[in-house]
């Protein structure tokens, strides 16, 4: 065994950052942009998440919303659901946070290149798709079609509305949305976000499909690609778990031999399709 | 590796020397017949005739709570703990230095655990071959009853003495301190340490496994609709006791604790069960593993398929503490283990 463990740095320590702009997004929903106290950049890819402190509050599991391509250290969208979350939601621009990460794997930005992609975002499933959304339109003429599919549970709860204005205005994007509850100023599709499946023509054997969003919609979506016949090695999906460490240690965010934060959060879905109680 | 034989006095001089020179904890008789790793105030409080521990000796590396670093509420910035203290531990049994050897890998490989692993680096141990063993105990079967590493010096009960195998140097350096008068040992202590360790190994065999431990990994291949499982968790209290007593689970929970004065605090990290209902759940309130059933296949799917497929050693040393610590008797490793097998 070695002797020098003295020296070894912590892997729980985390970085100081700080909040350098904090917009509401929803009603539930927060943005946040964040750079390290260090001035270095996260150095993350499309699909790692972070794990962000609050001195006194905790820690939390959080996905990078923002493409690497995209300057000025790194974005992030909050749900208020928990201590943590409350916590960021109560912060106002210039606060300090922890950071540790980037952690885990990436998606498929690289196997992509040269293909068509389908990107499909349930919800908050959004907010990491988007890195990928980003990465992928900022090197636009590396992929083939891009389509995104996005389904949201109303029109109050859709996030990046702008963004979303943009990919539907481009003539290089395929942009199709739900809402799964419309309203009186609703005009676009009603249903859950698997209606909007087979109103696309894939190219499957050229295809990468993502897929994010809550536990409930990936077996549905799951049913929707097979109908299109896309094998299960074209298909990657970005998995929620707890995740108290991020680095293989804590234990909670097991699923069949893989920890989601070091194996996942993105899996080829061929990798764990066998994995009882993975999707 | 070289062995010296002690009598009875010697060890005690051994015993009492390690604690005048230091912080020492060992195996002290807890009341009722019942033993813990305690403080050590003299060679006549150590117990090395015990039979198990209560708690086994991963309190002394991943402590149940621990502080992991100390910041100030505002400003985000987090200072590391102070090291450990050195620290020596004596009448560790072989399945449980086999655990030791088996979190020593986890904390190490991968990424790097400096907490753990400083703790680990400041603990000298001394290992002791059983004379009793938990009522439940199946570590012959679990193949951990001879660790080759991990154990600075290893005792053994030979009927006029004791044998002190050298595991490292500073092993070496204890006896040279602390037994100076101690003999190299002869063929004939050799020769009874070996029927020492039958013995030993008997009182470890409580229980059998009945088929070879290694074929576990492969038989849970597609058992995660065994009905055991199902059947088990119906009595299962969802109290983590099984989580507890094991010396091979380490998974943890991390929280803040913050100062009465709300200017500083501290994030320690705790002992988590996977039993636990709220193991699995998330910021939200969706549990991944929801039903008693899952939380339950989760943790023998991790002792005998998740850590063996990753490490290649089962995450089980046969120790028996959940077979007796289980309140609802439905942790026994063994009884699982033998009707997935189908063996009766």
């Amino acid at each position: 065994m070695s002797r020098h463990v003295a020296d070894a740095k912590s892997i729980y320590v985390p970085e100081p950052a700080t909040l350098a702009r904090c917009e509401a997004m929803t009603e539930l929903e927060r943005f946040f942009q964040v750079t390290l106290d260090s001035g270095k950049p996260l150095g993350h890819q499309p699909g790692q998440f972070v794990e962000v402190s609050v001195p006194g509050i905790g820690e939390a599991p959080i996905s990078i919303s923002s493409s690497p391509t995209q300057p000025e250290g790194f974005q992030l969208v909050v749900r208020n659901v928990g201590n943590v979350s409350a916590a960021l939601h109560a912060m106002e621009p210039g606060a300090k946070v922890g950071v540790r990460g980037p952690f885990g794997t990436t998606f498929p930005y690289e196997e992509a290149k040269g293909r068509d992609v389908l990107l499909i975002a349930g919800g908050i499933g959004l907010v990491p798709v988007r890195s990928m959304i980003n990465y992928v339109l900022d090197n636009r003429d590396d992929y083939g079609r891009v389509i995104i599919l996005f389904g949201a549970r109303g029109p109050a709860e859709r996030l990046f509305v702008d963004e979303l204005q943009q990919w539907r205005d481009r003539d290089d994007v395929e942009f199709l949305e739900t809402v799964d509850r419309g309203d009186e100023t609703w005009t676009g599709s009603v249903g859950v976000i698997t209606v909007l499946i087979p109103r696309v023509d894939l190219d499957v054997k050229n295809t990468v499909a993502v897929v994010c969003g809550p536990p409930v919609m990936y077996k549905f979506v799951m049913l929707g690609l097979w109908d299109k016949k896309l094998p299960n090695d074209q298909i990657f999906v970005s998995l929620e778990r707890r995740m108290k460490c991020g680095v293989g240690k804590c234990g909670h965010c097991q699923i069949g031999p893989y920890y989601v934060c070091q194996d996942g959060p993105v899996f080829r879905y061929s990798d764990i399709a066998h994995i009882k109680g993975a999707i | 590796m070289a062995a010296k034989k002690l009598t009875e006095t010697q060890l005690a001089g051994l015993v009492d020397g390690l604690i005048s020179a230091g912080r020492v904890e060992g195996v002290v008789e807890k009341g009722e017949g019942r033993f813990v790793f305690g403080p050590l105030g003299s060679a006549d409080e150590l117990r090395l005739d015990y039979d198990v521990t209560i708690i086994p000796p991963k309190k002394y590396f991943q402590p149940a709570r621990e502080v992991l670093m100390t910041f100030r509420v505002k400003g985000g910035e987090f200072e590391p703990a102070a090291p450990p203290e050195p620290l020596t531990l004596i009448g560790v049994h072989p399945y449980d230095l086999t655990a030791i050897n088996q979190m020593d890998r986890i904390f190490s490989e991968d990424n790097y655990d400096a907490q753990y692993m400083a703790r680990r680096e400041a603990t000298r141990i001394i290992a002791v071959e059983p004379q009793n063993a938990s009522a439940g105990c199946f570590a012959v079967s679990m193949g951990s009853t001879r660790p080759e590493v991990g154990y600075d010096l290893y005792l053994t009960r030979v009927p006029d003495g004791w044998l002190a195998e050298v595991g490292t140097a500073e092993g070496g350096k204890m006896l040279k301190a602390h037994a100076p008068g101690a003999a190299d040992a002869t063929k004939a202590d050799l020769a009874a340490r070996d029927a020492a360790r039958v013995e030993a190994e008997a009182k470890m065999s409580a229980q059998e496994l009945g088929f070879d431990a290694s074929e576990i990994p492969s038989m849970l291949d597609g058992a995660e609709d065994h009905p055991v499982f199902e059947q088990r968790a119906e009595r299962c209290f969802s109290c983590g006791s099984c989580n507890l007593v094991c010396p091979t689970c380490y998974c943890f929970d991390v929280q803040d604790e913050v100062d009465w004065d709300l200017a500083g605090g501290r994030r320690v990290r705790c002992w988590d069960g996977c039993l636990l209902a709220e193991f699995a759940s998330v910021a939200g309130g969706h549990n991944f593993r929801r039903t008693r059933a899952d939380r339950f296949r989760h943790r023998v799917y991790r002792k005998g398929k998740y850590i063996p497929d990753k490490i290649g050693e089962l995450a089980c040393v046969g120790c028996g503490r959940c077979v007796n610590a289980c309140v609802a008797d439905i942790a026994n490793p063994v009884a699982i283990f033998r009707e997935i097998k189908g063996v009766e």
